[in-house]
């Protein structure tokens, strides 16, 4: 069974808001940067960077692309083979304040050999993490966004399918089940 | 679509496909990342333990697997030969399985028989990385010449090498022809007639005897060394000789209309095989091969160590 959890326009209106969050707290980015997590983080990152380049064009915003694959903590445990995307981060994260972005937050392991991956550029001053869909209740380890596009309650065999118009699919966040057992959207 | 080696050991570029080298060129390309970075070194391998076996002398290779499994943060045994219970007439069997009794997951080995990789992996119940098995083939060798040429050159399809020296003796050459070919390359293999194994033709390599008619064709020239520990008779009237007729030098270099790419997979005899002003020329990459090495290494062992539930 397949729900629509944000369209098109809701999910527009989401990130739009998630960036306003993020000029709140970090007013010009002169000693903030965002990095996206590759592979799924890519796409909300950049959609991100173009909104706040698009509202304050004088920024010099800085943004990196991060792999977290040799920091994962199932190598050799997990069935599949874990293949590397690339990590491109051309500035120095000492002493910056970093937000994290990525699509989905479930049980948290991502995000941790996200912030392992992140001490290899040096030591940031502050690490915030953004998502466009936290699955609450899912956690497997003690850690929270910072920033929440949407959060939902789901059981661990469904699926959230997030697409985006740059991997050629209509924008939108669904969620797959297995089970008729339905999962409910809570309010913020 | 789920990504693996078709093979649970690199025995020889033989037994690969061209995807399981395109997968580990991505990964090596990853590495060198890595290698680049402030903190060169990611905890993947951290529960994992590495012995390098060496039966041979060796340098770059040893040094390069070694840093390699560092930077990989796996935990490293070193084993030469002459140090070892194999002087005292242990064999091979017993020498790796009491070795892996110790709880070892992977065997890096170099042996000066053909075919000592394959025979361990066939015996031994460990994952095993071939560092060169006497004449026969060098498998990360090949691989790092691929990739070092893929980066000069952007790819390698089409790409004509040629590959100029001791192609009887060397493990290198057979390796990178394997490999180039199938990565879509075009081989050709240059050196004096008594030194060119027979029927190499049937690899689908041209067969050259004249190195300036070679260097013409060629866009990479991979230049091998005399490998003079290995030949039990004279194969060649002298060193002076041989260096007058395959010496690569900027005189002959000058004369070729193009600008072509200078490799050599070391240990180099300056001035015999090579000038020095072309190896430190800018148009030699043997530094790049050799930083490439330990990238396209890590690449090998990470890909073969992780697909171990797989």
């Amino acid at each position: 069974m397949t729900r629509l959890i944000l369209s098109e326009k809701q999910m527009g209106i989401t990130i739009q808001r998630m960036c306003h969050q993020l000029v709140e707290n970090h007013d010009d980015f002169s000693n903030s940067c965002i990095i996206g997590l590759q592979p799924r983080g890519i796409f909300l990152s950049k959609r991100i960077v173009q909104h706040l380049q698009k509202w304050n064009p004088k920024n010099k915003l800085k943004y990196g692309a991060l792999d977290i694959t040799f920091y994962r903590d199932d190598y050799r445990r997990s069935e599949k083979l874990l293949v590397p995307s690339r990590t491109d981060i051309d500035f120095v994260v000492e002493g910056k304040k970093v937000i994290l972005v990525d699509d989905v937050l479930f049980t948290g392991r991502t995000i941790r050999a996200a912030m392992d991956a992140l001490l290899a550029f040096g030591r940031p001053e502050k690490v915030e993490l953004l998502v466009l869909i936290d699955r609450k209740f899912s956690r497997h380890l003690p850690i929270e966004p910072d920033y929440t596009g949407d959060a939902i309650d789901s059981i661990d065999s469904d699926k959230v399918n997030v697409e985006w118009k740059e991997n050629g699919k209509e924008d939108g966040v669904w969620l797959v089940s297995k089970s008729k057992s339905n999962a409910t959207k809570t309010k913020r | 679509m789920q990504r693996k080696l078709s093979v649970k050991h690199l025995i020889g570029i033989k037994g690969l496909v061209p995807s399981d080298i395109e997968l580990i060129f991505e990964t090596a390309q990853t590495f060198k990342e890595v290698i680049n970075r402030p903190i060169k070194k990611v905890p993947s391998m951290r529960d994992v333990t590495v012995v390098n076996l060496f039966f041979e002398n060796s340098t770059r290779t040893r040094l390069s697997f070694e840093l390699a499994e560092k930077r990989l943060s796996a935990d490293v045994l070193n084993f030469t030969a002459s140090s070892s219970s194999v002087s005292k007439g242990e064999t091979l069997i017993d020498t790796v399985n009491n070795i892996l009794a110790m709880k070892v997951d992977m065997v890096v080995m170099r042996h000066p028989k053909p075919g000592a990789a394959l025979f361990l992996s066939q015996k031994v119940n460990s994952i095993i990385v071939n560092a060169g098995d006497g004449t026969h083939e060098h498998p990360t060798q090949a691989l790092l010449d691929a990739f070092s040429i893929r980066e000069a050159l952007g790819e390698l399809k089409g790409k004509k090498v040629v590959i100029v020296g001791d192609i009887l003796h060397s493990r290198v050459a057979l390796s990178n022809i394997y490999c180039l070919q199938k990565m879509g390359a075009e081989v050709m293999v240059c050196g004096p007639p008594t030194l060119i194994p027979k029927y190499i033709d049937e690899l689908g390599v041209k067969v050259e005897t004249n190195l300036f008619k070679a260097l013409s064709w060629c866009d990479v020239a991979n230049v091998l060394r005399i490998q003079l520990e290995r030949q039990d008779i004279k194969y060649f009237p002298s060193l002076r000789d041989y260096i007058l007729q395959y010496g690569i030098n900027a005189e002959i270099l000058n004369k070729i209309n193009k600008k072509i790419t200078i490799m050599h997979p070391g240990p180099i005899n300056r001035g015999v095989e090579i000038t020095s002003d072309v190896a430190d020329s800018k148009q030699s990459i043997i530094l790049d091969q050799v930083e490439n090495g330990v990238a396209v290494r890590m690449a090998v062992l990470y890909l073969l160590g992780g697909q171990q539930n797989s």
